[in-house]
């Protein structure tokens, strides 16, 4: 693909939407390509967390931190690869496993309890005390019959998902 | 306005104070904060809205748009245009360019051979001095822009020298400050250069008197404030030049104007800058190409294009608040020079954003989370 091409070749292009599962098309492929090259400021093939930051509305996300985890330092193959969740094509268990991605962030298979305490801690900030994070996730555990000391897998996330797919979409502006 | 970008840094003070309700503009597709019933396993896990908005914060966002270069699309793409292109070229660079070199350097010279001699000499006679000083850098203006081939068009009364009045202006590069300067010698508030530029900033521009700040440092606003209402309150004091957006932004949009401007308790004058690209962008990207590199882009290209507008002088309104006032002069602004607005505060080139605002998120989200458990 070349790091200091601008120009994507169609080896290249067709490459990316194999490696995405064919979840965007060769119009999209382009904008994206287009998108990572201006957050990629030095062209160094990957965008650094740094550049990811300096998106104000990125920086603003509560998430944004564990995000970075996963995004940091991605080539563009990758980079379309994990945008590939947010596609409109996208299938429940994709939406889904990436979610589950964010969770484990041991990247162990297994969400545990601690795991989801995390993630609440980060969307809830000072707003909630660890004891109140602690009882509702108990409670909606137990509701669902699972208890604090559970692993959950993917296979979990899916079921509990059931067949209402996430609303997750983003729309890649084409121009 | 800027050279390189240094550090990152999370600034508190400004940033908090500028800009209010940025929540108001943006999308917030958050379902999770609409109370639907009983908190169920699947709401809590379900962090989509949250992934969502970051996912398309990196595929798209308003911020960086503003500071694209958008480069003129190429034309010479046939057997036909080709040839004539590369002749262009030949002319641009080898022809006009040549010239107007001679041309700015003829200005330079005649210039600082009055300017220097002015300066000594009528040291005592103040008025005198200035005077002439005025209409010198008039003169060294119009020579910048004649050495671009500047096109220029002005609509409006001419700013004339009256006590507690200053103009604000859009940003798109710090040829805004030359153009508008060959028309009337402002006194303009400028982040201090480095380089050629700092060396005539401290020379030249001191006798139309400029301001300075320092962007990186945190007392430096209240002594800049202090600076300008003495300086609009000075009835032989040049017309006080403003650019509130604070950094240059790509003539396509405007960032949130900084309410300094507006607070100084006297009549604002809004100039709306917009610039043609037909033949060249002049929009300045201070993180792509140094002032210099900037300068002889256009100094070889056939012509900037621009027109300015003096739009109608503004008071603040009974009841307005500073921040208000200055949304309505963007407002006006942007209708007349064609840009669109967005809600970001420009020295987020610089800076993080607050913590603020992702912890308004956070409490958004915490008590949805504890209203739901309520219900039984």
């Amino acid at each position: 693909m070349g790091n200091t091409s601008s120009m994507l070749t169609q080896y290249d292009i067709e490459e990316v939407q194999s490696h995405c599962h064919e979840l965007f098309e060769q119009q999209e492929i382009l904008s994206l390509y287009q998108r990572f090259c201006q957050l990629d400021r030095n062209a160094k093939g990957f965008i650094s967390a740094d550049e990811f930051l300096s998106v104000p509305e990125f920086a603003m996300n509560p998430l944004s931190q564990r995000l970075l985890k996963m995004v940091d330092g991605l080539n563009f193959k990758d980079f379309v690869a994990f945008l590939s969740a947010f596609s409109a094509k996208a299938s429940l268990r994709q939406k889904v496993q990436l979610i589950f991605k964010v969770y484990d962030s041991d990247c162990n298979g297994k969400v545990s309890f601690k795991d989801i305490m995390e993630v609440l801690r980060d969307l809830s900030g000072s707003f909630m005390s660890d004891e109140q994070r602690e009882e509702v996730l108990r409670q909606v555990l137990k509701e669902s019959g699972y208890t604090s000391d559970s692993f959950l897998t993917v296979e979990d996330f899916v079921k509990i998902f059931g067949s209402c797919k996430p609303e997750m979409d983003v729309e890649i502006p084409v121009d | 306005m800027s050279s390189t970008a240094g550090r990152l840094v999370t600034s508190r003070s400004e940033l908090d104070l500028d800009h209010p309700n940025l929540e108001d503009y943006l999308p917030s597709g958050s379902s999770i904060n609409e109370p639907r019933g009983k908190l169920s396993l699947r709401d809590l896990l379900d962090i989509s809205p949250t992934l969502t908005e970051a996912a398309g914060a990196i595929v798209d966002d308003s911020f960086t748009r503003c500071f694209k270069s958008n480069p003129p699309e190429p034309w010479n793409w046939n057997i036909y245009l080709f040839p004539l292109w590369c002749f262009g070229v030949v002319v641009r660079y080898c022809l006009l360019f040549p010239l107007r070199v001679v041309t700015l350097a003829f200005g330079w010279i005649i210039f600082l051979s009055l300017f220097i001699p002015v300066n000594a000499l009528l040291k005592g006679q103040d008025r005198l001095r200035k005077k002439i000083e005025r209409v010198l850098v008039e003169m060294i203006c119009s020579f910048f822009v004649a050495s671009w081939t500047g096109v220029v068009k002005y609509h409006g009364p001419r700013p004339s020298i009256r006590p507690k009045q200053v103009y604000v202006a859009n940003h798109t590069s710090m040829i805004d400050f030359i153009v508008l300067e060959q028309m009337t010698a402002f006194a303009v508030i400028m982040q201090k250069h480095p380089g050629w530029v700092g060396l005539l900033q401290s020379t030249i521009l001191e006798s139309v008197g400029c301001i300075w700040f320092n962007r990186s440092e945190a007392k430096d606003r209240e002594i800049v404030a202090r600076k300008l209402r003495d300086h609009v309150q000075g009835t032989d004091n040049n017309p006080l030049l403003i650019f509130p957006e604070g950094t240059c932004v790509n003539n396509n949009y405007t960032v949130m104007f900084k309410k300094g401007a507006f607070e100084l308790d006297c009549t604002v004058c809004p100039i709306a800058i917009k610039y043609n690209k037909i033949f060249v962008d002049a929009f300045w990207n201070s993180r792509k190409q140094s002032f210099t590199m900037h300068l002889l882009q256009l100094m070889t290209s056939w012509a900037v294009v621009c027109e300015v507008w003096y739009l109608e002088p503004q008071t603040l309104r009974p009841g307005e608040t500073g921040i208000e006032f200055a949304e309505r002069v963007r407002d006006m602004i942007s209708l007349r020079a064609g840009l669109k607005k967005v809600p970001w505060d420009g020295y987020l080139k610089y800076s993080r954003p607050s913590s603020k605002h992702s912890e308004r998120k956070q409490q958004s989200f915490a008590e949805s989370i504890l209203a739901r458990l309520e219900e039984k």
